[in-house]
């Protein structure tokens, strides 16, 4: 029987400094050609998992199984690193010629120069920088510096790519189209990858699968659409960006769905609650529909509640509006219903969302949103 | 006034006429500076790019010690290198007191602490995660130092410069362990020291002028690697 082992296995990683805990990780695998994306606010430790993956940074204890083998021990450390490629936050590129740059990891292997040269070219028409080639790296602008940063870690041909916010500080038009070719790329090769960020949509775009971490410890892994629309909890709902959090308790149970009383209002979800469970349910404001109050037009949905306009803040392609129905709400409306509606601070409009699209949390309690423990990911202790 | 100027027409001639005993003197000194300077480099690079790079327990002494050492007297060094080779020291049984080798281990304990000091701070200047990154791209210890030295060769060039600065126009020490022996031991500073003794000042400013051009040209060379590896 064949059985693929995963690439990582990680199993009760526990990473401390100066005595205090930053990274608890019992237990986390990484399959064949996943792109693992891993979302987390700053001090979650994103990075210090990322190194210590990489074997940059020492575990107190539990271990990384790589394929099976235990790094160190079954596999040399000096071999395991030349397995894989990271790229950290900055680019941090060697003070010599673009083409010496994305040669280096190549170079450091001990390939002959012949070797080299075919690979590199091809690194660097791949990330769009083939006319950079002879150019020092001092003069590269931020974008074309990233380039250079993960051509230099393609070019040893990884069997994982490790890569640290490599798009933070870049300005969104450089972002877009950088993501755009290493979207590209890692379609096109199927590595391995773990991409640590802390923006959702980058995520949502690259991931295969999702983790979300905070205070040193991963609180969900799964789809995209899984973590995006059934956080495990408040605080993973909030970072996914599921901005309407409404406590209230079970009063009705039905048949695969409940009726949630909220600050007075009945909500219909859908679940296996039980009477008198405490809940959240999390909605996400891109499932709220608004309509004229007029037309009471809401297609028989049955969430629906009359709501008076509390905010409005305009996101581009898109309105923020803030409602209040009793308990507030919040509604993202496209420009064209924006304008149709003509809502403005204080209007009354319809605000409705189906009992599908209503995700909710057994006993979870506010206290989550503020249990974030400090946590650094710069000061780790450092192998060689 | 008269002096001046007869001392530097003087200067210009023996300058220009190659004499044989300047040119012997120049060359000796450029050999004794160069070769401290280039013990000191091996020496200095090794030792400041290891402090900068480990965290051991005294290592604020360690730096203080260093960076105290960069302003090291020649005298003193010339006082402790001249015992420790004294017949009766702990070298003497090597026999090169009044020797130019004897001259290059004194030029070479000065020059040493300036080119550790000066690696150290290039070496830390350089940015902590450079090192996680090379480690990363696959790299052995060896080959991360020997990366990391290159990051700082801007730096280093100055350390190169300040290294032989700080020995080829040094006195004090040469004169104590050298002997300044005619023809044999026999440096620009030494002999011009000597001169000035003498009252033969026209000698003595042709010396150090030479000084001057010899310290000046290679400054020159090392600055202009220095700023074309700037602009690159």
């Amino acid at each position: 029987m064949n059985v693929m082992l995963p690439v990582f296995d990680v199993r009760n990683l526990l990473v401390s400094r100066g005595g205090s805990l930053i990274l608890n990780v019992p237990s986390l695998t990484v399959s064949e050609g996943e792109i693992f994306v891993l979302i987390g606010p700053n001090g979650a430790g994103k990075s210090t998992l990322l190194q210590t993956l990489s074997a940059l940074v020492k575990p107190s204890r539990g271990e990384v199984l790589f394929r099976g083998q235990r790094i160190g021990d079954e596999i040399p450390l000096l071999q395991y690193r030349r397995r894989l490629a990271m790229v950290l936050q900055e680019p941090l590129l060697f003070d010599t010629t673009v083409y010496n740059n994305v040669a280096s990891g190549l170079k450091i292997r001990g390939l002959k120069r012949d070797g080299i040269e075919p690979i590199v070219t091809k690194a660097l028409e791949r990330f769009g920088i083939a006319h950079l080639r002879d150019r020092s790296a001092r003069t590269l602008s931020g974008g074309e510096a990233r380039r250079a940063s993960i051509a230099r870690a393609l070019a040893t041909n990884p069997e994982v790519l490790l890569l640290d916010e490599p798009f933070s500080a870049l300005d969104p038009i450089m972002r877009e189209t950088l993501l755009e070719d290493l979207e590209k790329v890692l379609r096109e090769t199927r590595i391995t990858t773990i991409f640590v960020t802390h923006d959702r949509m980058e995520a949502i775009r690259l991931a295969t699968r999702l983790g979300v971490m905070n205070a040193g410890e991963i609180l969900q892994t799964g789809s995209p659409d899984e973590v995006m629309n059934h956080p495990v909890n408040e605080f993973v709902a909030s970072l996914v960006g599921v901005e309407n959090l409404l406590q209230g308790r079970v009063a009705k149970k039905m048949d695969g769905s409940f009726i949630a009383s909220v600050a007075g209002q009945d909500i219909e979800a859908m679940g296996p609650m039980e009477t008198g469970d405490l809940v959240i349910l999390c909605i996400r404001p891109e499932n709220v529909t608004l309509s004229d109050i007029a037309s009471g037009n809401t297609a028989g949905i049955r969430n629906t509640f009359p709501a008076t306009v509390v905010r409005i803040t305009p996101m581009g392609p898109y309105q923020k509006v803030q409602l209040n129905c009793g308990f507030p709400l919040v509604a993202y409306a496209s420009n064209p219903s924006f304008s149709e509606l003509s809502l403005k601070k204080g209007s009354e409009v319809l605000a409705s969302f189906k009992a599908k699209r209503v995700h909710a949390i057994v006993g979870a309690s506010r206290s989550v949103l503020t249990g974030a423990k400090s946590g650094g990911s710069s000061q780790q202790d450092t192998v060689g | 006034m008269d002096l001046i100027l007869e001392g530097i027409k003087k200067a210009f001639w023996l300058l220009f006429s190659f004499d044989p005993e300047v040119l012997g003197i120049t060359f000796l000194s450029i050999k004794v500076s160069g070769s401290a300077t280039l013990i000191s480099l091996i020496i200095g690079i090794s030792v400041g790019a290891s402090v900068a790079l480990t965290r051991f327990p005294g290592r604020r002494i360690v730096v203080s010690l260093i960076n105290t050492g960069m302003a090291l007297p020649p005298v003193v060094v010339g006082l402790f290198v001249t015992i420790s080779l004294w017949r009766n020291g702990p070298l003497g049984f090597l026999g090169i007191l009044y020797t130019p080798l004897a001259m290059i281990i004194a030029q070479a304990v000065i020059a040493t602490p300036i080119v550790t000091g000066i690696t150290l701070a290039a070496v830390q200047q350089l940015p902590t995660k450079l090192r996680l990154q090379i480690l990363a791209l696959g790299a052995t210890r060896f080959q991360m130092l020997w990366i990391l030295i290159k990051e700082a060769k801007l730096s280093l060039l100055a350390a190169v410069m300040a290294g032989f600065g700080g020995v080829i126009s040094e006195v004090g020490a040469s004169i104590m362990v050298g002997g300044n022996i005619k023809g044999y031991s026999r440096v620009l500073t030494t002999a011009t020291v000597m001169e000035t003794g003498r009252g033969n000042f026209d000698v003595a400013i042709a010396l150090s002028i030479i000084l001057l051009l010899l310290a000046y040209l290679i400054n020159l060379l090392l600055t202009q690697i220095q700023q074309r590896e700037r602009r690159r």
